[in-house]
């Protein structure tokens, strides 16, 4: 049935496997934690490039492994990436993260520093890059539908306000886009402790619903039961949501579950990083609740843009996707505005309804994905934080 | 409504309301919304509360059940008297 969001449009990137993006990142993409020294010199070298370094990547296995190369080919293929060069220790992992990319058609190139040096790595990789600029820079936005775009959320130093406002204005954008066609991402999977009956019975179907509920119950048994050393009580809630007045995680859970809306149904879950395989629709990403590796784990499964509500002001962003900040708190609003994008306060004071505030937060998609840079990429803020597993070998 | 609420209450059956303005002082006559019908009370604050900060409703008793969103959030563990601030002194989760 047409609505009234059913004509909306961007202006944004057309990729070579037809995914959209709304930004057009040139990435040098280190394979592993001793190849970030090139990656940044190539970035500093060619303007226009973006140097994504991090902490891992040597001497993982198994599943963990799997998790590594997943988060790199997915970074690499986020359609907001223009082109990529890969940088690494070695040929054989640096080869297998460029051919994931490769998959998408877009344009990568790959660069090993072994039997090379840094010296040697930088100058090869350099002039690649400044290739992928200039041929980036005349790629031209074209007309795209809203409903083309992945959009996920997460929110991140929650109070009682997020419940109230900003996780609802989610919601509310939620249940007016998915039935556009858009593709939609939540996860935090230990932050729905306390609402995981509701979040259930928000599955598609019951075999979805279960298959969520025991991914929910592994959560609980093999990371939180297995590593408790206490209540918890310093962690969930964290320090931040109780000074916000959150006094226990069903408490956070029920607000965290309002950014799912009041007709949203999940069609899938998804393992961390995972991009989503049954078409367009809501996905659950099994994922941590820390903010800058959610988001990050998110933009590795395809998310394009990402909606962030937050109540005590958290300032995260992310390298490739922009992060736009919701906020209901008028404390937040007077001390750190500089970060938020949509001031949703006026629900609190019963002058704008969570209706109005949905129109505010898709108008501001819309604005973002034409370009307008969002508070987080103004500020520079590019947390990238891949999510471990275990120990390395 | 002209008047700014002190106090949103998402669901009639809640027994805990939350302050959404800055400053709340004890004494204060508060408007309180229920969000889910727009209806409204007032009660009367029992402390100085910060903004986001929860208030009972009603009298709980310790062992009694919190309820916000119409959900269980914990078990209150003291007295606590109808009015005043309800946090991880006197209510805890019933998970962990």
């Amino acid at each position: 049935m047409a609505s009234k969001y059913s004509n909306l449009t961007v202006s944004a990137f057309r990729r070579e496997n037809g995914r959209v993006g709304v930004r057009n990142h040139v990435v040098i993409l280190p394979v592993d934690d001793i190849s970030n020294a090139a990656c940044e010199a190539v970035a500093n070298n060619v303007k226009g490039t973006l140097a994504i370094p991090h902490a891992y990547g040597r001497l993982q296995f198994g599943e963990d492994l799997d998790l590594h190369f997943r988060t790199m080919i997915g970074t690499g293929a986020n359609p907001n990436v223009a082109a990529v060069v890969v940088i690494g220790i070695e040929p054989g992992w640096t080869k297998r993260i460029a051919d994931g990319i490769r998959e998408t058609g877009k344009q990568v190139a790959e660069f090993s520093i072994e039997q090379n040096g840094d010296f040697e790595t930088i100058r090869a990789a350099s002039w690649k890059a400044k290739d992928f600029v200039h041929w980036a820079t005349e790629l031209q936005r074209e007309e795209c539908s809203v409903s083309e775009l992945w959009v996920s959320t997460k929110c991140g130093e929650s109070d009682t306000t997020t419940g109230l406002g900003s996780c609802p204005t989610v919601g509310n954008m939620y249940d007016k886009l998915l039935p556009e066609g858009i593709t939609g991402f939540f996860g935090e999977t230990s932050e729905i402790t306390g609402a995981e009956h509701i979040c259930q019975k928000r599955a598609i179907n019951e075999e979805v619903g279960e298959r969520w509920y025991k991914m929910w119950k592994a959560y609980q048994d093999d990371v939180i039961f297995a590593h408790q050393t206490d209540d918890l009580s310093d962690s969930q809630p964290t320090k931040g949501n109780i000074e916000g007045g959150l006094t226990t995680i069903e408490e956070k859970a029920l607000g965290n579950l309002e950014k799912i809306g009041r007709t949203s149904q999940f069609i899938d879950i998804l393992e961390p990083a995972e991009a989503p395989g049954q078409g367009n629709g809501l996905y659950f990403m099994d994922s941590s609740s820390a903010a800058a590796e959610c988001v990050t784990l998110m933009a590795a499964g395809g998310a394009v843009i990402h909606t962030f509500p937050t109540g005590q002001g958290n300032v995260v962003g992310n390298p490739i996707v922009p992060v736009i900040k919701i906020t209901a708190n008028p404390r937040t609003v007077r001390t750190m505005s500089e970060h938020v994008d949509v001031d949703v306060s006026g629900i609190l004071r019963r002058e704008m309804t969570i209706d109005e505030a949905g129109d505010d937060l898709i108008d501001m998609i819309r604005r973002t994905a034409n370009g307008r840079n969002t508070a987080a990429e103004a500020l520079g803020h590019r947390e990238f934080s891949m999510t471990k597993l275990y120990r390395s070998a | 409504m002209t008047e700014i609420p002190h106090l949103l209450v998402h669901e009639q059956a809640d027994n805990v309301g939350v302050v959404v303005v800055e400053g709340l002082t004890a004494g204060t006559d508060m408007l309180c919304c229920v969000t889910h019908d727009n209806s409204t009370f007032r009660l009367t604050a029992g402390a100085d509360v910060p903004i986001g900060h929860k208030i009972a409703l009603k009298d709980l008793k310790d062992g009694d059940t919190a309820t916000k969103y119409g959900e269980d959030i914990g078990k209150i563990i003291a007295d606590i008297p109808k009015g005043a601030h309800v946090h991880t002194h006197n209510c805890k989760t019933k998970r962990w």
